[in-house]
């Protein structure tokens, strides 16, 4: 246990503090003006003072995000689900993932918050569903076609019906290739939730806290939020890691 | 009524270059309890002709009853046990689960699920790997547990396709042991596809011997070596005998018109 723990997690661990030496170090030393590159102290003092409102802003873009994420993957497994088994959706559906896979957040939400008002949380939801759908469809169809012929005659056999083969054969098998999409989508989740709210709507999350505190040349503040998000994109990296072990260990 | 009645079964692909015959006018009755291989060269047919009995093919014309149903009443009716080439164990679940999963398919309550799969797991003596997982199995344990599987429902009829011809030569002399115990105990019809001759005559009471393009039935060579199959059988002439009348059958004419000692080097040479 020790032992692992010297081994995996210290030399990152070791590495990350070197380098935020060096940062500052760097900084100190070649005075690089804050609204380039501001020292790590001076964005610990920052963080130090916003917490609460960090906190706060954090929650709430992580609820977006989390809330998008949900219901973006749920859709696409859904969606992946039918179009493994019907031809016709298959072939209905997959322009449309094309479609939506280059749909830019930029575009898209104005027209949400248009749509939904600037005091929905909605707008930002939807986002975060529509970027999660693609990669959590795309690997999850893909795992779904990967049945073995043995095991497909097999069920045959057992004249099993087509919803105990998807339970017991279909979707165990593309577990692996679901969480593929999942990792991918966790991050994504966070980014795109952080992004959304650069073009309006609600002002109660990470990324309307990162533009005002830039607009007003706060870099140290902005810095403090941008690590607020890089913190909540490993927290939702990483819980979806352990869900995957913990599914591939009894699945 | 027999285990199975295959009449005028014809069976054709159509693939790029055109129809191609996997099976012509196959007629082959098998009675309860009997062990049939089916032996011949790739693309004879033997395989195909498996499958129809399975229900995991229609043929093309031709009819195929299983005790007296049509094929498919008795896939639904899960009359007949199969083992495939590969395991096709689910890597994701333990030996039990696995043996299990016919069961559970059906419907069977969980107690009796479990009495049954202890009594398999035993019969094909895997009882300490009973929680273990495919992948720490060997090649031969992971057919073990194949052939538990298709135990599991008590079928009267058991279909195997080429079940062995994935192990080492120790491991598939193993198991032929094995499986001449486990159908003593159980009872029950088997049709086995292999084209190893000594397997074929050491296991069957019936060596079908099939031709390919189109694939025929060539000649049935009845296999009179009793019950009783130890290891001993296989270094004896009555076994030497059998795996000579296979191979001449397999290779059209007699090879020799030959002394048992002479087809007895032969037997001994195959595979």
């Amino acid at each position: 246990m020790t032992n692992t723990f010297v081994r995996r997690v210290l030399p990152p661990v070791a590495l990350g503090i070197v380098a935020l030496f060096a940062w500052e170090l760097l900084v100190n030393l070649a005075k690089i003006q804050p609204y380039l590159l501001p020292a790590p102290t001076a964005i610990l003092k920052q963080l130090q003072i916003v917490l609460p409102a960090l906190w706060s802003a954090t929650l709430a873009t992580g609820a977006n995000a989390l809330v998008g994420l949900v219901a973006g993957a749920i859709v696409a497994i859904v969606f992946a689900l039918l179009a493994s088994r019907i031809r016709v959706i298959d072939e209905l559906i997959a322009p449309i993932v094309a479609a939506i896979a280059v749909v830019p957040i930029v575009a898209l939400a104005p027209v949400l918050t248009n749509m939904f008002g600037a005091t929905s949380e909605s707008p930002r939801r939807v986002i975060v569903a529509i970027v999660v759908f693609v990669p959590v469809f795309i690997n999850t169809l893909r795992g779904l076609r990967q049945v073995q012929p043995v095991h497909r005659d097999l069920m045959r056999a057992y004249a099993a019906s087509n919803w105990q083969l998807t339970r017991t054969v279909t979707l165990p098998g593309s577990l692996p290739y679901i969480f593929t999409g999942l990792n991918i989508a966790s991050s994504l989740a966070v980014i795109s939730a952080v992004v959304a709210e650069y073009f309006g709507g609600l002002q109660n999350g990470l990324g309307s806290r990162i533009t005002s505190a830039a607009s007003n040349s706060a870099y140290p503040r902005a810095w403090a939020y941008v690590f607020g998000a890089i913190v909540l994109g490993l927290v939702f990296f990483a819980v979806t890691l352990a869900i995957e072990r913990l599914a591939s260990r009894r699945r | 009524m027999s285990a199975v009645e295959v009449s005028g079964v014809t069976k054709t692909f159509a693939t790029r270059s055109g129809l191609v015959t996997a099976l012509d006018d196959i007629s082959l009755t098998i009675e309860k309890g009997e062990f049939v291989s089916l032996i011949g060269p790739s693309g004879c047919g033997k395989s195909t002709l498996l499958r129809l009995v399975a229900d995991l093919d229609t043929p093309t014309s031709g009819s195929i009853e299983v005790f007296g149903k049509t094929a498919r009443q008795a896939r639904l009716d899960q009359s007949y046990g199969i083992v495939f080439q590969s395991a096709g164990l689910l890597p994701w679940r333990s030996v039990t689960a696995n043996i299990e999963l016919p069961l559970a398919l059906h419907g069977v309550a969980k107690p009796a699920r479990r009495a049954r799969v202890t009594e398999l797991i035993e019969l094909v003596g895997l009882t300490e790997f009973a929680n273990s997982y495919p992948e720490q199995l060997s090649g031969g344990m992971q057919q073990r547990v194949a052939i538990a599987r298709a135990l599991a429902e008590r079928p009267e009829l058991i279909l195997m396709d080429e079940p062995f011809g994935a192990l080492d030569e120790m491991t598939r002399e193993r198991m032929q042991q094995e499986l001449v115990r486990i159908c003593a105990e159980t009872g029950a019809a088997v049709i086995f596809v292999t084209h190893s001759i000594p397997e074929a005559v050491f296991l069957s009471d019936r060596v079908v011997v099939m031709s390919p393009r189109p694939g025929r039935i060539r000649d049935v060579v009845s296999i009179t070596l009793g019950d009783a199959r130890g290891e001993a059988l296989r270094e004896e002439a009555t076994f030497f005998a059998g795996v000579t009348a296979v191979r001449e059958a397999l290779h059209g004419a007699p090879v020799s018109t030959g002394s048992t000692s002479k087809g007895a080097a032969r037997g001994v040479d195959s595979r």
